[in-house]
């Protein structure tokens, strides 16, 4: 009568983050990329909650509930920063953001 | 090595925990999979919720009821909502982004480097050269169910510094997205056509464009004007 080992936890969180990353890597459109930090940040969430259980720390879950906070902050801007781009040009691909080259 | 590390096979583990886990293993895995090869960014928002809601289901599991509830109250019922109201205003639910790659070797790059990092961290976690710190710094996990009590203890005493800083940054982030997506004001002199760029093109970026009688006038600009903006 034992709890699902903290290991199973870390190595669902480390594939989980494997995929974001991936995702973040391989998808051009920004709205997606933007999913796949999300993908990526709940795999660090989901880390620091099974430290938490296996060292016996509230500090992890505190740490998880500014992540949330700074995730959502970090949507909204980066949203508006989306909005703002779609509003200059009407591409959605992150190939086409070149508007810095000389 | 931690004794929290070894690897206890799933099995030995109670019935229902074990069954938790692995269905919230499948769903998470599946959704972020979901995510990565929707072509409809729609499709994507939805996996999305999918694997928050798995996250959700983990973080119960783990004795996180608090973050387990803000989970879904923010992530999957406002964070999401947000994607899916940026997805539907810029109406690019229709675009295929994965067609077309300009850079043939940047996807088999991607998965190899992907499975590098995940490789690495699995023997980095199960070769037991961990150095895990003191335990219990700031307060012990209450051992029943139910994590309110001692976050909300902590998060006011412990990191009440940064409780507040996190208020502030809220209020900037707030500040900053309104400023960045409100349109600029329009002059009255505009008439219908000012009023057309207003409303269905409002899309315009640069505040002297729209505000210059003389592109003002040219409805042909609205097809333009995401290139070059000329004010004249």
């Amino acid at each position: 009568m034992t709890d699902v080992s903290g290991a199973w936890y870390l190595s669902l969180a480390a594939a989980l983050f494997g995929i974001g990353a991936f995702g973040l890597l391989v998808r051009r459109n920004v709205l997606v990329m933007f999913m796949c930090v999300e993908l990526m940040l709940n795999a660090a969430n989901l880390t620091f909650v099974t430290f938490a259980r296996m060292l016996n720390d509230i500090a992890g879950q505190a740490v998880v509930f500014f992540v949330l906070v700074v995730a959502a902050a970090e949507v909204v801007v980066g949203l508006a920063i989306i909005v703002a781009i779609f509003r200059r040009r009407r591409e959605a691909t992150a190939d086409d953001l070149h508007i810095l080259r000389g | 090595m931690h004794p929290g590390l070894v690897p206890v096979p799933l099995l030995a583990t109670s019935l229902p925990d074990a069954i938790t886990f692995a269905v919230s293993a499948v769903i998470v895995i599946a959704g972020a999979i979901g995510v990565v090869v929707a072509r409809n960014p729609v499709h994507s928002a939805l996996m999305l919720v999918m694997t928050l809601f798995g996250v959700a289901v983990l973080f119960v599991e783990q004795r996180a009821d608090f973050l387990a509830a803000v989970q879904v109250i923010v992530y999957a019922g406002a964070i999401v909502v947000l994607f899916l109201f940026v997805i539907m205003l810029l109406g690019v639910d229709r675009r295929e982004a994965v067609s077309a790659d300009p850079l043939p070797w940047q996807r088999p790059l991607a998965l190899v480097l992907s499975f590098c990092a995940l490789g690495s961290v699995l023997a980095l976690g199960f070769s037991g050269a961990w150095s895990t710190g003191a335990a219990s710094v700031t307060g012990a996990l209450p051992h029943r169910a139910g994590d309110t009590a001692a976050l909300g203890k902590v998060v006011f005493t412990t990191y009440l510094l940064p409780f507040e800083v996190t208020a502030a940054l809220l209020v900037i982030a707030v500040v900053a997205a309104v400023l960045l997506v409100r349109v600029p004001q329009l002059r009255e002199q505009g008439g219908q056509a000012g009023a057309e760029r207003g409303g269905a093109a409002g899309l315009e970026g640069d505040p002297e464009a729209v505000s210059d009688p003389g592109v003002d006038g040219d409805p042909q600009g609205l097809g333009e004007r995401d290139r070059e903006v000329v004010p004249s």
